[in-house]
């Protein structure tokens, strides 16, 4: 173990240096926008990924300052001091401080699993009405108008008014800002399309964070004019950060405004932090698995000491910490060694940052609540059923307009509501809710794992589905059965899912029976079926595309069949080392040979989470053999000498063939059994040939061509380049 | 093997529609166990509730050795449980409801207070039927309880004397035993482990069990046991029903319902509240 640790100490702390890049702009803007000191925001990233690091119980979580704190805490700072910020912010840091003992006492008593109690489209419309909130009024400061202020929908209605000053004037202190933002933002939207390596290198927000410095610095070293953007929009930070640090004002803690932020501050970020800490679960290569309450623990000691300091309550935050899972991070070194960093960038680069204009920080927080808001994930929504759809719409206007726990608590009751209306049925619920509804054992005859539900299972009861379904090691057979229950709400279903994709991961398998019947029967909640992923989520597309027709003609002249609609059976290409950071989605349009030997398709798949997620759609052609070949990558080799995906393979190279050891990666387990397989034949075919990424794991092959979809003339190419592949293949092992 | 399991049964019965079903399983029942049956109607008698009876009777394809007719007036339950003591009653026969809705619900909680009060064996049934429906399988409780051996003992007789194949014994184990939980992978691993070993533990104890069993009541008998990590009752009630058992054999509760116990049902009321299969409580 400690060996490992060790071992493993560079590239964590290559990680945490990458997340500390990211890091550093989401602290300063998420503090700003919450109206607090700039510095805050870098404190709480500073103590939460220390404390974090050694007290928690995940490994690849990044913990800092949240997003969907952003309005809770504005609202607190701006109201509890009646006016006066600085002293909202110290009675803020009296509330984070009492919140975070909160937290520490939630993870105490095991309350891990609170987040279930939530109906998942309503936590979509409250996270949606966080996202228009931080948008709001981050577009006036984007553009550089910093007065703006008050609830987010008057917020947002004043944007014109904004551009209107914007347009009208012709100032340069005037446009400057509006131009950093805007370039800012393009590079944020745009950042994800590009895929060079050397754009790569750095993240996103930094790039916004160099243009905004670079301005500074042209106005102050080579233009001879006034910087034209004014002090009050750039960032101050203390002079002395140690000997500034504020106290904490528990004036006013026995009030019910300080009490009623002191619970939505608590409820937030334990929220935001358990569905983090469970998305990076994951993402992760190992597959390991989190221990949700230690975390909350850690959690709230930090939050706790961030608070004492003068900084933001410490969530664990999916952004960070799946920039930490693509750069390579393996353990709980790369939170500590992201919150050093940041440490050092405060103290050695103080007079840089505080240079950054906010109107970059704040095109970084447009495209945050962006991300949180966009319109695709209520379009996503809709596809489920129109009553989670008018769930999410009521969370998000009732947020909107109230605040956040009014809306998420209207949200659970408008859930529950649509819950009786669809089943027609109230005693369902009411007589069968605090009873136990889970069986669950180990059957001695088959060795599988047997789950009955029975009555219904939805949001109000999934805890307890969950606990059971926890205790089954994800690589055995389990068998879950709903023949006995006779309502399954969507929050449970998508849940499942993801426990369907974790026995996938880790090569058990997750079986859901008994569902069948429901469809069958009339007097069943429509419901059941919306929430089944596999059969409505995507809706069988009737009519066709140009390219889909294609592809079923030439499945027709090859002789081989095609199926266009998607489906949620990937399969278990998770034992494929491309998808271990990766999350399968679906896979569409598949053509399959007529010995079922070659199966191309389409997949959608999604590399990191939230602002730094990628939905990547891309084909791929999977060939099953009936031998064993040596498991290798074999990938275009870039720059660097390597592959833009951490692999723990080093580059094989034959001095035979420099040219095929220069222009590929080539790695595996076993060295000479590879060097055996690629003989002069092998290798000359892939020199000749264009590159495909082409991984083997022994009994299988699959071959990639670009991140995106191939075209017809592209799947042709792939088809012939894999027949041929397999001749070459065949021969050398009939040989034998 | 000497039919020594039930030598007197009782049943209630009230002029329903279920009524000829009612009849004839008794009939059937008490025939195959070889035992004396004794009807009892609480309610007024007269000359047309007698002829319909009778007729029914009548009607019957098989009849015990010994079926006695007795008529008498007061309240229900006190009246049932009274004649039980009188006449030295092993057996109680209830025919009682499934829930569907509240009412049924409530008619159901007047043979789960029956249930509760008995001085001897209780057998509920909950779809009596004219025609002779075979069972094929018994579950029967095997909680680490002293009356346990009992039970499992009565269930064995009672499946050789309705020719039933299959017994499956099933080991409720609190969760509480388990004294740990899966937070993580560490976590899950010792869950596992102490699952595992509980349930190497238990296995061995059933299997004590059926070797005190006489081979003759296990011959031709498909014999399974499953221990199942739950709540008590409850999980074995949902079992039966994952099952599709005829027939769950229990042990009767060790202490009197406590007040408690009847605000958050346990155990039993899992049971009569629900009522998966047909179900017969073994008192010692």
């Amino acid at each position: 173990m400690m060996k490992d640790f060790i071992k493993e100490i560079p590239k964590n702390l290559f990680a945490g240096f990458v997340v500390s890049l990211v890091a550093l702009p989401l602290g300063l803007g998420l503090a700003i926008a919450s109206e607090a000191p700039p510095i805050s925001g870098v404190i709480a990233s500073i103590v939460g990924g220390t404390v974090v690091a050694i007290l928690g119980g995940s490994q690849l979580t990044i913990t800092g300052p949240g997003n969907g704190l952003v309005i809770v805490l504005l609202y607190a700072i701006t109201s509890l001091g009646s006016g006066d910020l600085y002293q909202g912010y110290l009675y803020t840091l009296a509330a984070i401080i009492v919140s975070g003992v909160l937290m520490f006492l939630f993870g105490v008593f095991r309350l891990g699993a609170l987040s279930e109690f939530f109906p998942s489209s309503a936590l979509q419309g409250m996270l949606a009405a966080i996202g228009i909130g931080i948008l709001s009024k981050q577009v006036h400061v984007m553009i550089g108008i910093t007065s703006v202020s008050g609830k987010p929908l008057v917020v947002l209605a004043k944007i014109p008014e904004s551009l209107k000053v914007l347009f009208s004037s012709s100032s340069m202190e005037i446009i400057l800002p509006a131009l950093l933002g805007l370039l800012s933002l393009l590079i944020l939207v745009f950042y994800s399309k590009l895929r060079s390596p050397f754009f790569k290198l750095i993240p996103a927000p930094m790039w916004v964070v160099f243009l905004a410095i670079g301005l500074s610095y042209y106005y102050d070293l080579i233009s001879s004019q006034e910087y034209p953007i004014s002090s009050n929009l750039l960032i101050s930070l203390p002079d002395n950060i140690w000997s500034d640090l504020p106290t904490p004002d528990f004036g006013i803690a026995l009030t019910l405004p300080f009490l009623s932020t002191v619970f939505s501050i608590t409820l937030i970020s334990s929220i935001e932090s358990l569905l983090s800490i469970k998305a990076v679960d994951k993402l992760d290569p190992q597959k390991r698995r989190s221990n949700v309450n230690k975390d909350l623990r850690a959690l709230g000691v930090a939050t706790a000491l961030s608070g004492m300091v003068g900084g933001l309550n410490v969530v664990t935050v999916i952004a960070r910490s799946s920039v930490n899972v693509n750069n390579g991070g393996t353990n709980r070194f790369a939170n500590m060694s992201h919150s050093l960093m940041l440490l050092c960038f405060i103290l050695l680069f103080q007079e840089q940052i505080q240079r950054i204009a906010l109107p970059a920080l704040a095109a970084i927080l447009v495209y945050t609540g962006y991300k949180l808001a966009a319109p695709t994930n209520f379009l996503r929504i809709l596809k489920i059923g129109k009553e989670q759809a008018a769930i999410f719409i009521v969370t998000l206007i009732i947020t909107l307009t109230n605040d956040l726990i009014t809306g998420i608590f209207l949200g659970i009751v408008t859930t529950f509501l649509i819950h009786v209306v669809l089943n027609k049925n109230l005693f369902l619920f009411t007589r069968n809710l605090f009873k136990p509804n889970v069986l669950m054992y180990l059957e001695e005859e088959t060795g599988n794992y047997y789950v009955s539900v029975k009555n219904f299972s939805s949001f109000l009861n999934f805890f307890r589905l969950k606990s059971k379904l926890d205790e089954i090691p994800e690589n055995e057979h389990a068998v879950l059965d709903f023949s006995l229950c006779s309502f399954v709400d969507h929050t449970v279903m998508e849940g499942l899912n993801e426990y369907r994709r974790g026995f996938a991961r880790k090569g058990g398998a997750f079986e859901i029976i008994g569902l069948d019947a429901h469809t069958a029967d009339t007097q069943h909640p429509f419901a059941i079926r919306k929430s089944l992923p596999t059969n409505d989520f995507f809706r069988i597309n009737n009519n066709l595309t140009k390219r889909q027709l294609s592809l079923q003609k030439l499945s027709t002249i090859i002789g081989w069949g095609y199926r266009s609609e998607p489906t949620s059976d990937t399969k278990e290409l998770e034992r494929f080392d491309f998808f271990k950071a990766k999350i399968i989605n679906y896979q569409f349009n598949e053509i399959v040979s007529e010995g079922g030997d070659f199966h191309l398709f389409d997949l959608s798949y999604s590399e990191g989470a939230f602002i730094s997620k990628d939905d990547i759609l891309s084909s791929f052609l999977l060939i099953n053999l009936k031998f064993d070949i040596p498991i290798f990558i074999l990938d275009r080799e870039n720059l660097l000498g390597g592959i833009n995906e951490n692999t723990v393979y080093k580059d094989l190279d034959f001095p035979k063939y420099p040219d095929f050891s220069k222009r590929f990666f080539l790695g595996g387990k076993k060295a000479s059994e590879i060097r055996n397989l690629f003989d002069s034949k092998l290798i000359f075919f892939f020199e000749s040939h264009a590159y495909f990424r082409v991984e083997s794991i022994g009994k299988s092959i699959l071959i990639k061509g670009k991140s995106r979809l191939s075209s017809i003339q592209e799947i042709k190419l792939l088809l012939s380049f894999s027949t041929e592949l397999m001749s070459i293949i065949n021969n050398k092992y009939l040989d034998k | 093997m000497t039919k020594t399991l039930f030598k007197r049964i009782l049943v209630g019965f009230a002029f329903s529609p279920n009524l000829k079903a009612n009849i004839f399983t008794s009939l059937r029942l008490a025939n195959s166990l070889g035992a004396d049956l004794f009807f009892v109607h609480v309610g007024k008698k007269t000359s047309v509730k007698e002829k319909t009876f009778e007729e029914i009777l009548k009607d019957s394809p098989v009849r015990p050795k010994l079926t006695k007719v007795l008529w008498e007036e007061g309240n229900p339950i006190p009246t049932i449980l009274m004649m039980c003591e009188k006449n030295k009653i092993d057996l109680l026969l209830l025919g009682a409801v499934q829930r569907e809705n509240v009412l049924k619900f409530y008619m159901g909680s007047i043979a789960r207070k029956i249930t509760r009060r008995a001085p001897c064996s209780v057998l509920l049934l909950i779809k009596p039927s004219t025609e002779e429906i075979p069972s094929k399988h018994v579950v029967v409780n095997a909680l680490n309880e002293p009356n346990t051996e009992k039970t499992i003992r009565a269930a064995f007789e009672f499946s050789f004397l309705m020719d039933i194949p299959n017994v499956t014994l099933v080991g409720e184990i609190s969760q509480s035993k388990v004294n740990f939980t899966a937070d993580d992978d560490e976590g899950l691993k010792k869950v596992t482990e102490i699952k595992e070993g509980i349930k190497n533990e238990e296995k061995n104890r059933y299997d004590e069990i059926l070797l005190k069993i006489p081979d003759g009541l296990k011959e031709n008998k498909k014999i399974q046991s499953q221990s199942i990590f739950g709540a008590r009752g409850y999980s074995i009630s949902h079992y039966a029903r994952v099952v599709r058992a005829d027939l769950l054999v229990l042990n009767s509760e060790m202490k009197r319902s406590s007040f408690i116990s009847r605000i958050f049902p346990k155990d039993l009321e899992h049971i009569l509240s629900e009522l998966p299969t047909d179900i017969l409580i073994i008192k010692n």
